[in-house]
């Protein structure tokens, strides 16, 4: 029995010390998909897809509770605050006075990431709303089994 | 191409709806799946296929001057897979609940209800 | 004209969802969200109406996209009346669900998918766009899985699972229509549609391409060959629920195919033909179906099926004054089918059961709640001078000048045992003296605190008011109705204003 667990942990180094380095590198990719998105392949989902499959990974090799203790949130509540995101980049041209969901951009690109407009806001909103999903997914059936 | 996406838009709605027919609850939804498939198959097919084209019209040409891809059935049936995928999930646990709740697979043995007035 | 205002009801809907999200759990904080959003959104939606009548068509290019490019919103006669319907119901049923529902349902998101669900019902009736339309269609299909089965015993699984499936299928087959819709046409805008569709030489794939969509409307909407899963599952889940489902989800199939058969698709003479025996099969089975049956909301079910056929029937005439009549029953039968919906609810925490061979003396116990759902039973009838008795007589005049007597009967069978059926509850439930002693933990509404009595009792008294007020105010809303059947019959305004008129 004992030797089982030591087998286990043995077995999980490698996982481990990838994850390590792999979970920072995997996050940024995602948030690098994220915001080229707009015109070239990318965008809030599938760059929400990717960092909640680097957590994903980082929960396979510790364990979900683990996962969660990175989180000073709960990952339920990146829901609400990404659907909020997406709703206000649609009232902001509204409020403009443009069409509701109308793209409106800022004059001068933004250092490293190009234009920014209300469509960004609303990638970085569903981009919230997939890993607030996957992770709250996850951690029910972790919770469960 | 035209003619295979034909055979197989057949193919699913066919199978999909012989599958519906069985008694079983996961063929129910296999079937289910099935027709989703074929409906997403048929509107690729209905948008009509161009190949080798983009999606682009130039600026300078202001009009259609040459055949281009249509992106719109691509778009539509994005759409159409997220929903069904969300459906999906639903419906699996759905199933796993009525099999929790009532012991059986088979769609005969949900009638009790129906027999009290 | 073109308005951002006319998202607004959607918005705050979707507004209210997300700021529940926020406070998962919290079960009292959920309750004053949701009536404050149910409130507002009331508010927005008469303001939109208001703004339809006094305005003509409200139209709005999302995005800034041109149509036929991007998606339409538009907002109508029509539109605006089933808006303010669903606005009305949304908020006494939200307000009736804080009292009657048990907290662990509220914990587990009531309000936040019962707002989502009143958000997708709302886009379904205000766009101008099929395959926005279906995604509506969708939004507020999972939400009423969820709503059906979350919580639920073995009798609701069993339901559910023919809710499922059936609406699944519909989903297919109205996705297949709108495939086949793009292929012969090569757009998705509706009015585009419309115009291109005169254009088409296959009339042949025409027809058939409206009958899918009649298929997959009809099964949501229960009309008669396709209607069995709607018994089997609206009496299992809560009442507050119940009212929803049986007063707007059915009537947002009649809405889409009223949509589609007024603007896209003119009815010829054999599509015409088969809508009517339609009708009169559904109308009669809906009708036989409901006498053999003792529970309240068994019959109820049946009574939903029985009356989409008067909607179905107004499609069938398909004259000016016939849609005037199927608008009218629209408007009374989503306010009417709520509330009996709310009344059986309320009987069920009186007295345990809504069996009517085990209820009675409910008249001696509660005569003023007893009066009140007399009213709405009457009203439901169809006895003058209350709601129910115009849109009918309109409609047998109709059936009776086009000298269509089969449809003639059916109605006039489907209004007696409709009177049979509401005077049989009333005998049995209401004047009878109960067959068992009535202990005091029968009864589940007396412990109630004031305040949730009030929320018990305040929207269907709220929602009888209104049903007296349409039927003693009837010819206002004759004159709104003609306003609504009147766009009906000129699919070419729908058209000019979504794309621009032509000169």
């Amino acid at each position: 029995m004992e030797k089982n667990r030591n087998n286990e942990r043995l077995d999980k180094t490698i996982l481990r010390t990838s994850t390590n380095y792999l979970l920072p590198l995997l996050i940024l990719f995602s948030i690098f998909l994220l915001i080229r998105g707009h015109y070239l392949p990318g965008g809030g989902f599938v760059g929400g897809l990717v960092a909640s499959i680097a957590f994903v990974l980082h929960s396979f090799a510790y364990s979900p509770t683990q996962t969660v203790k990175m989180f000073s949130i709960k990952p339920f509540f990146v829901i609400p605050t990404g659907l909020m995101l997406c709703f206000f980049s649609g009232m902001l041209p509204a409020l403009l006075g443009y069409p509701f969901m109308s793209g409106v951009w800022f004059a001068d690109n933004v250092v490293a990431i190009g234009a920014f407009g209300s469509a960004l806001i609303f990638d970085i909103g569903v981009y919230m709303v997939v890993i607030g999903v996957v992770l709250t997914i996850l951690f029910t059936i972790s919770e469960n089994t | 191409m035209e003619l295979l996406l034909v055979i197989l838009v057949g193919a699913f709605y066919s199978a999909g709806i012989y599958m519906m027919f069985r008694r079983s609850m996961v063929k129910l939804l296999m079937g289910l799946l099935l027709l989703g498939n074929g409906a997403n198959i048929l509107i690729f097919l209905m948008g009509g296929l161009t190949k080798g084209k983009a999606p682009i019209i130039r600026p300078e040409n202001s009009k259609f001057l040459e055949v281009y891809a249509d992106p719109v059935p691509q778009a539509l049936i994005l759409t159409a897979i997220v929903i069904s995928f969300a459906l999906t999930a639903f419906a699996i646990v759905l199933l796993k609940r009525v099999y929790t709740t009532t012991g059986s697979d088979d769609l005969d043995s949900l009638n009790i209800q129906d027999l009290d007035i | 004209m073109t308005t951002n205002f006319i998202l607004a009801p959607i918005l705050m809907h979707m507004f209210t969802a997300i700021v529940l999200l926020f406070f998962w759990q919290k079960v009292l904080i959920q309750k004053i969200i949701s009536i404050v959003g149910n409130s507002i959104a009331f508010l927005l939606c008469l303001r939109l109406f208001e703004m339809t009548l006094s305005q003509g068509y409200l139209t709005l290019q999302l995005g800034g996209w041109q149509a036929p490019f991007g998606i339409t919103f538009i907002s109508d006669t029509l539109s605006a009346i089933m808006v303010l319907l669903t606005a009305l119901v949304s908020l006494a049923v939200g307000i009736y669900s804080t009292a009657s529902l048990n907290v662990s349902r509220i914990k587990y998101g009531y309000f936040f998918i019962f707002h989502f669900l009143i958000m997708g019902l709302l886009g379904a009736f205000l766009t101008g766009d099929i395959f926005n339309m279906y995604v509506w269609f969708e939004v507020v299909i999972i939400s009423s899985f969820i709503l059906m089965t979350v919580g639920g015993k073995k009798m609701q699984m069993e339901g559910a699972i023919k809710y499922v499936t059936m609406n699944m299928l519909a989903s297919v087959i109205f996705l297949t229509a709108i495939a086949v819709l793009y292929g012969i046409t090569g757009t998705l805008n509706i009015a585009d549609i419309a115009n291109k569709i005169t254009l088409v030489e296959n009339k042949g794939l025409v027809t058939v391409t409206s009958l899918l969509f009649f298929v997959g409307f009809g099964i949501k909407s229960a009309v008669f060959p396709l209607y069995f899963w709607l018994p089997s599952a609206y009496h299992t889940p809560p009442s507050a629920i119940a009212a929803i489902f049986g007063g707007l989800l059915t009537k947002m199939g009649i809405y889409a195919m009223l949509r589609v058969f007024t603007v896209i698709f003119q009815p010829d003479y054999f599509t015409l033909t088969l809508f009517s025996i339609i009708a009169v099969l559904t109308l009669i089975t809906g009708a036989l179906g409901t006498i053999n049956k003792r529970s309240i909301r068994r019959i109820l079910s049946y009574l939903i099926i029985c009356h989409i056929g008067y909607l179905i029937a107004g499609l069938v005439l398909n004259t000016e004054l016939a849609f005037v009549a199927l608008v009218f029953y629209l408007i009374h039968d989503v306010i009417v089918k709520s509330n009996v919906f709310m009344i059986s609810g309320v009987i069920l925490k009186m007295r345990e059961t809504v069996d009517i061979t085990r209820l009675g003396s409910l008249l001696k116990d509660y005569p003023k709640f007893s009066f009140v759902a007399a009213l709405v039973f009457f009203s439901l009838i169809g006895i003058p001078p209350l709601s129910g008795f115009w849109p009918k007589i309109l409609l047998f005049q109709e059936s009776f000048k086009q000298e269509n007597y089969v449809l003639l009967a059916g109605l006039i069978v489907a209004s007696f045992v409709t009177l049979f059926v509401m005077v049989r509850i009333w005998s049995e439930a209401f004047w009878k003296i109960s067959p068992k002693p009535i202990t005091e933990e029968i009864d589940h509404f007396a412990p109630f605190s004031l305040s949730g009595k009030i929320a018990l009792i305040a929207p269907i008294v709220g929602l009888a008011a209104v049903s007296l007020i349409i039927g003693l105010n009837a010819n206002s809303f004759i004159k709104l109705s003609e306003k609504a059947a009147y766009e009906m019959k000129r699919p070419e305004i729908y058209i000019n204003n979504v794309l621009g008129s032509k000169e």
